[in-house]
């Protein structure tokens, strides 16, 4: 049965070389980093070795500066709670409404707890309102909190400027980046930034879920979310997970490699199925117009008709994409990306995010655009908006 | 995420009796494009038998397959009998929905009743017939008075917790405002106190209901000191020698304290 995968934002296959990598760190070198013979020492060095990769691939300049997570989630939560409870003076935070649920909820359980949060809002292409993020900037504002780039839509947000403008205006405030959708799609560089931490999540690029990491940089003070022992210099304790270290440190440095592939190859592969998709089916919108966005995703609206039925058609010839976030897929609320940037009701349930990565073929494009009209046409045929769908294709 | 059965597969992927049909004799509809899902539905009768049904939906998976097999069981019964089925029905003959999907199966029972008061010339809305005790939540069939029970007697606070009692709001979401009304109204208010109300709150409450309660045994309880939600009381009389006066600050003054003013408060006894 063929099976195209384009939810590579959702999760991603773990690279055969990743797999390889880990398997040592299972059977043979299983001891634990934190022991003194030699066993151990080749765990703990495989640890340090992980560190100096990723170092590297956030363009960290320190070692210290990152810590290793089990996910995207922790990483986020550990410098959103870290950064408020050694900031307990400061009770105003700044973010977007185009957040990853992560994030989201985490902000509208503060706001809850006595937190004022300001919501940053998008225009129809996706952009952020930078002035008006700027403008609410305060003596009182303890976090500035943005996504680099964004889950559904893949637009990008220049968070090296926007964490230089904030500086300028409150050089107390911290700035969180989440940038678990740009890691392994674009270069990441906090090195010459205003950036205090950034969080990333293995499996988005190619190693194993549950492993995730989390840049501090030097001088930035937070308070750890697990305490324990000593692990990660006292900020997250638990048993260092050694292979899963090895994986992702293995996947950054292959996803590094591979960044010029996904700039070129794999973003030619996303414009011809957003081109081929827009010129073929005729009730197609494009959803976010932004020019800046990752080279692997494309969120594409079908009007008057409805997403999960077109996934469910997909998925009978083994296509599989998303509507809406993965995470709020479970409920039956529409994207509050999408509602946050102004798509109308008419293509607003009908919104599928096609997400590609370097695994993608150009084969699976040609399937995708040779199947999905038939799929878009059996279901405007059911539509009730007749009416409607017969101006648009006239 | 959640499972169809095998009849809803079935159904959503090839629907039966898809279309519109030329000089109906009674057409009715349900839902809205911005909820996400619309039904129209088209009835052919004849001498009372409904000979003819077509459908054509904007909605889920199991949107469509509740239209399709609305479509197929109403077909040949008179109109009487298609008066009796119920969105339970249309759920049943699809091997069940999961419990998010429940409000397909409302649409379409909505959509039928609508296209039969077309037929009966009853478009004209008649006022409910229950108006003591209204349906909110029309996805899983839940009462004003349920929603209210679950306020009252089982401390619901928010949507969420209704929506974990009794699954109410919980399907297309458009009785939200509704439930949360009936939140505003019913449900009790957490009032954040300032520090000094706090304290002032405890003091009574220590003053009254405990300090009542340990002079039966002639002894006495002083406020000593709040820190947060840490509470410092010294006992005295008879209490500050008794060997159980631990047991009696956890079990009785931090329960009635926790109670009445607070959760979270502990009670540390200063000796």
């Amino acid at each position: 049965m063929t099976l195209v995968y384009l939810d590579n934002n959702a999760t991603t296959m773990v690279a055969p070389e990743v797999c390889e990598a880990m398997m040592p760190y299972f059977s043979e070198m299983y001891g634990n980093a934190s022991s003194i013979y030699d066993l151990a020492h080749s765990a703990n060095n495989a640890v340090k070795e992980s560190r100096e990769i990723i170092a590297d691939f956030l363009g960290a300049k320190d070692l210290k500066e990152i810590i290793f997570t089990s996910c995207g989630s922790e990483s986020a939560n550990m410098a959103i709670k870290g950064t408020l409870e050694v900031n307990k003076n400061k009770k105003h935070i700044i973010t977007t409404k185009i957040e990853h649920p992560c994030v989201l909820n985490l902000y509208k359980d503060l706001e809850k707890k006595g937190y004022r949060v300001s919501w940053i809002n998008v225009d129809s292409n996706g952009d952020l309102n930078i002035g008006q993020l700027l403008e609410e900037v305060c003596e009182d504002t303890a976090l500035v909190s943005v996504m680099m780039a964004n889950n559904e839509t893949g637009v990008i947000y220049p968070v090296d400027k926007i964490s230089e403008a904030v500086k300028m205006r409150n050089p107390e405030t911290k700035v969180f980046v989440d940038a678990v959708q740009a890691a392994g799609k674009i270069p990441i560089n906090v090195k010459d930034t205003k950036i205090d931490m950034l969080g990333i999540s293995g499996h988005k690029f190619h190693a194993p879920k549950g492993i995730g990491a989390l840049y501090v940089k030097t001088g930035t003070m937070i308070s750890p979310l697990i305490v324990g022992g000593h692990q990660e210099r006292g900020k997250r304790a638990g048993t260092e997970n050694v292979p899963y270290i090895v994986g992702m440190a293995t996947a950054a440095r292959l996803a590094k490699e591979a960044l010029n592939d996904e700039l070129t190859r794999v973003k030619a592969l996303r414009d011809k199925l957003e081109r081929g998709i827009l010129s073929s089916i005729k009730n197609s919108v494009l959803n976010s117009k932004s020019k800046n966005r990752v080279p692997n995703t494309t969120n594409i609206g079908f009007q008057y008709i409805e997403g999960e039925l077109i996934l469910l058609h997909m998925n009978d010839l083994g296509i599989c994409a998303s509507s809406g976030s993965a995470c709020t897929s479970g409920s039956l609320e529409p994207s509050h990306v999408l509602r946050a940037q102004g798509v109308p009701f008419t293509s607003l349930h009908g919104s599928i995010r096609f997400s590609l990565s370097r695994y993608t073929t150009e084969q699976e494009i040609d399937y995708t655009l040779e199947k999905l009209p038939a799929i878009i046409d059996k279901l405007v045929k059911i539509s009730p908006f007749q009416k409607e769908l017969n101006e648009i294709f006239k | 995420m959640w499972e169809y059965s095998d009849k809803v597969k079935e159904h959503y992927k090839n629907p039966k009796n898809v279309g519109s049909i030329e000089n109906a004799d009674a057409i009715g509809e349900a839902g809205a494009l911005a909820c996400g899902d619309k039904l129209k539905i088209y009835l052919k009768i004849d001498n009372g038998i409904i000979t003819d049904a077509k459908f054509q939906t904007f909605g889920c998976g199991s949107a469509v397959a509740s239209s399709s097999i609305l479509t197929e069981m109403i077909i040949g019964k008179s109109v009487e009998e298609a008066r009796k089925i119920t969105n339970k029905d249309i759920a049943d003959e699809l091997d069940g929905l999961p419990p998010e999907k429940m409000h397909c199966s409302v649409m379409g029972h909505e959509a039928l009743e609508d296209a039969l008061k077309d037929y009966f010339g009853e478009k004209e809305e008649t006022p409910s017939k229950e108006n003591t005790d209204k349906v909110i939540c029309n996805c899983f069939g839940v009462t004003e008075s349920e929603i209210v029970k679950a306020i009252k007697e089982k401390g619901a606070k928010t949507l969420d917790d209704i929506r974990e009692i009794n699954y109410a709001g919980g399907g297309c979401a458009r009785c939200v405002p509704n439930i949360k009304m009936l939140l505003d109204k019913y449900a009790k208010k957490d009032i954040k106190l300032n520090p000094v109300q706090f304290i002032l709150k405890i003091n009574k409450v220590l003053e009254t209901n405990v300090a009542h309660e340990l002079g039966k045994d002639s002894g006495g309880i002083e406020l000593v000191n709040v820190d947060g939600y840490d509470v410092y009381v010294k006992l005295t009389g008879t209490c500050s020698s008794c060997k159980n006066a631990t047991l009696t600050l956890k079990n009785f003054v931090e329960t009635q304290l926790r109670e009445h003013v607070d959760e979270n408060i502990n009670v540390i006894e200063v000796k």
